[in-house]
């Protein structure tokens, strides 16, 4: 089996953007007559539901934030009775107070039908044996699988997250065919299971779905090289319900986004205007279906751009490119967005090593000004002077090539960086507005 | 016959060469010979010193980005031409010079130079053959 629902996924734009206006129209009534949060922000802005008749007005609705969230905690962003909300989760709350979110029955069919998407996409059917490494529990990682795994008929091992040596043991044992965890947890097994001895070819691993934190392409190598599978990077969070907001395909290039259920946009995340297609910026979604906790343009943070060319898996579903980074790290000079992770990879692939490096933004004669502090690691350096200009020539045009913006490169001493809590301070913005 | 010289990469910043200097003698060694190259936004100070494999591990230790370069150690007569006849011999037969850098000796009355070159083995080898003096690494570490 190829897609789970191929009249969804591969559906042509047109037929997509009629199905998305419908529910859009839809969604906006809804939270307008059921979520006074959503009805007074409307109002504000002048807007009524009959203002959104198109796609295109989608731009015209506030934004929602975490921040809503918490400002509402616990339920009052909810569009439905409690009584209808048949399941609670909640994110972790690393930094600040948690949110809740929660889902109907029909929200949980929905939330099953998009990872069914996501397992058939990568690779499983009824036949497939599927080890939930995911936690269990509030987290939306577990469960979310969980449900998805047994919609397509597949076999599934609810294992949850730890007691690595019984993991590998069990899927062993039991001829596990997908393992689904982080892709941090998948490395750790991959050791696990050189330490206990077990040859590879005991493993019926076929590939991976793996998500909840940001990876790389190198990461993908590592573990599909080290677990003998394809590795299928997945995308989601609760707010908007969980995994299986966006996956990857065969082709792994790019995730494909659940559009029929979530419409992203893509934001300059300091004015909040819609940027035009193939634009780097800040991931933006509605949700169009769903009833306990409909969300209108939330704003993730998380940047990315969007491909709605159609991919060679026949999917017409728009794809992500893998997240960027948070909106947190980004800076802007000279108009364009510049992440450290874009230097980061520029001098990975000059010197081979992790380097030490950070960004200086300046303004001179109302100008940005970026300077790109290296430190000249052993690997790096050379007694010839011709040959240290020559790298810095190569890293200034590398960078320079990378984001499009002239920099200043200036090669410093080890331990000219500061090092705090063994995380260095990437950026330093002296710009004054 | 190659003498290792220590390289450091320094930034320009006032004091950086002081510290290493003081380093250094705080570790009971001796600079034979030193150079800086400049550019606007760092420098490479290179070194010649009694005991460079110990200064190695000093200077890395405390956080100096250095390598150790092999280097040859010539002695000239000190009278007008004698460095010109060796540049000669090195062109005549190819060899580059990457850098160079004269050296104050309390031994004699010639002139001692040190040739970073990018061949330096065939370099010995034909500055040898036209009688130039190769200075032995023994004794320039206990200069
Ligand atoms: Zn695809």
């Amino acid at each position: 089996m190829k897609y789970w629902n191929e009249p969804v996924e591969c559906a042509d734009r047109e037929r997509l953007n009629q199905i998305k206006t419908m529910r859009l129209i839809d969604t906006v009534k809804r939270v307008y007559f059921n979520v006074p949060h959503y009805r007074n922000k409307m109002q504000d802005y002048g807007l009524v539901p009959e203002d959104i008749k198109s796609l295109d007005d989608l731009k015209k609705l506030p934004f929602t934030t975490k921040q809503d969230l918490r400002d509402t905690y616990p339920y009052g962003l909810f569009a439905t009775p409690l009584s209808e909300i048949v399941r609670i989760h909640a994110s972790s709350g690393t930094t600040g107070k948690q949110t809740v979110v929660g889902y109907t029955r029909n929200d949980l069919t929905i939330w099953s039908e998009v990872m069914a998407r996501t397992l058939i996409a990568a690779g499983a059917d009824k036949h497939s044996f599927i080890q939930v490494a995911y936690g269990y529990g509030l987290f939306t990682g577990g469960l979310g699988v969980h449900y998805g795994a047994e919609r397509i008929g597949a076999s599934v091992i609810p294992i949850s997250v730890g007691n690595t040596k019984r993991q590998v043991q069990l899927m062993v044992d039991f001829g596990t065919t997908l393992i689904a965890c982080t892709p941090s947890y998948a490395l750790y097994l991959a050791e696990t299971i050189d330490e206990l001895g077990i040859d590879k070819s005991e493993l019926k691993l076929k590939s991976g779905v793996f998500g909840a934190e940001p990876w790389s392409e190198n990461m993908r190598k590592e573990i599909e090289l080290k677990l003998n599978l394809k590795a299928h990077d997945i995308y989601g969070l609760s707010e908007i319900i969980g995994p299986g907001v966006s996956f990857e395909c065969e082709y792994q290039e790019g995730l494909h986004i659940n559009e029929d259920h979530f419409i992203p946009e893509i934001i300059n995340p300091e004015t909040g205007e819609v940027l035009p297609e193939g634009s780097i910026g800040e991931l933006v979604f509605t949700t169009v279906t769903k009833e306990g906790l409909p969300l209108i343009r939330y704003r993730t943070r998380d940047i990315t751009s969007l491909n709605y060319e159609k991919c060679k898996c026949g999917r017409t579903l728009v794809r992500m490119n893998k997240v960027m980074g948070r909106t947190d790290d980004m800076i802007i000079v000279r108009g364009v967005n510049v992440f450290p992770t874009q230097i980061e990879s520029v001098l990975l692939e000059i010197g081979d090593t992790s380097p030490h490096y950070q960004l200086i933004v300046d303004r001179v004669n109302n100008l940005d000004v970026l300077e790109v502090l290296v430190e000249v690691s052993e690997n790096l350096f050379s007694d010839e002077v011709k040959k240290l200009e020559d790298l810095d020539r190569k890293i200034t045009k590398a960078i320079e090539d990378t984001l499009g913006i002239s920099v200043k490169v200036r090669l410093v001493e080890p331990k000219t960086i500061e090092r705090s809590e063994g995380k260095a301070k990437r950026v330093i913005d002296k710009r004054k507005y | 016959m190659l003498v290792k010289q220590i390289s450091v990469f320094l930034e320009n910043k006032s004091g950086r060469l002081a510290e290493v200097t003081k380093l250094l003698g705080e570790n009971d060694i001796q600079i034979l010979a030193l150079s800086i190259a400049d550019t606007t936004d760092f420098g490479i100070l290179r070194l010649i010193v009694n005991k460079p494999d110990i200064a190695l591990e000093v200077l890395k230790e405390n956080g100096y980005t250095v390598s150790g370069t092999e280097v040859i150690g010539i002695s000239v007569e000190d009278k007008p031409g004698g460095l010109s006849r060796v540049l000669e011999i090195l062109f005549k037969y190819d060899v580059s010079i990457e850098y160079m850098y004269a050296f104050v000796g309390k031994i004699t009355d010639e002139a001692l130079v040190i040739l970073k070159v990018d061949r330096p083995e065939f370099a010995i080898k034909v500055l040898r053959e036209n009688n130039i003096k190769i200075l032995d690494p023994k004794d320039v570490y206990t200069m």
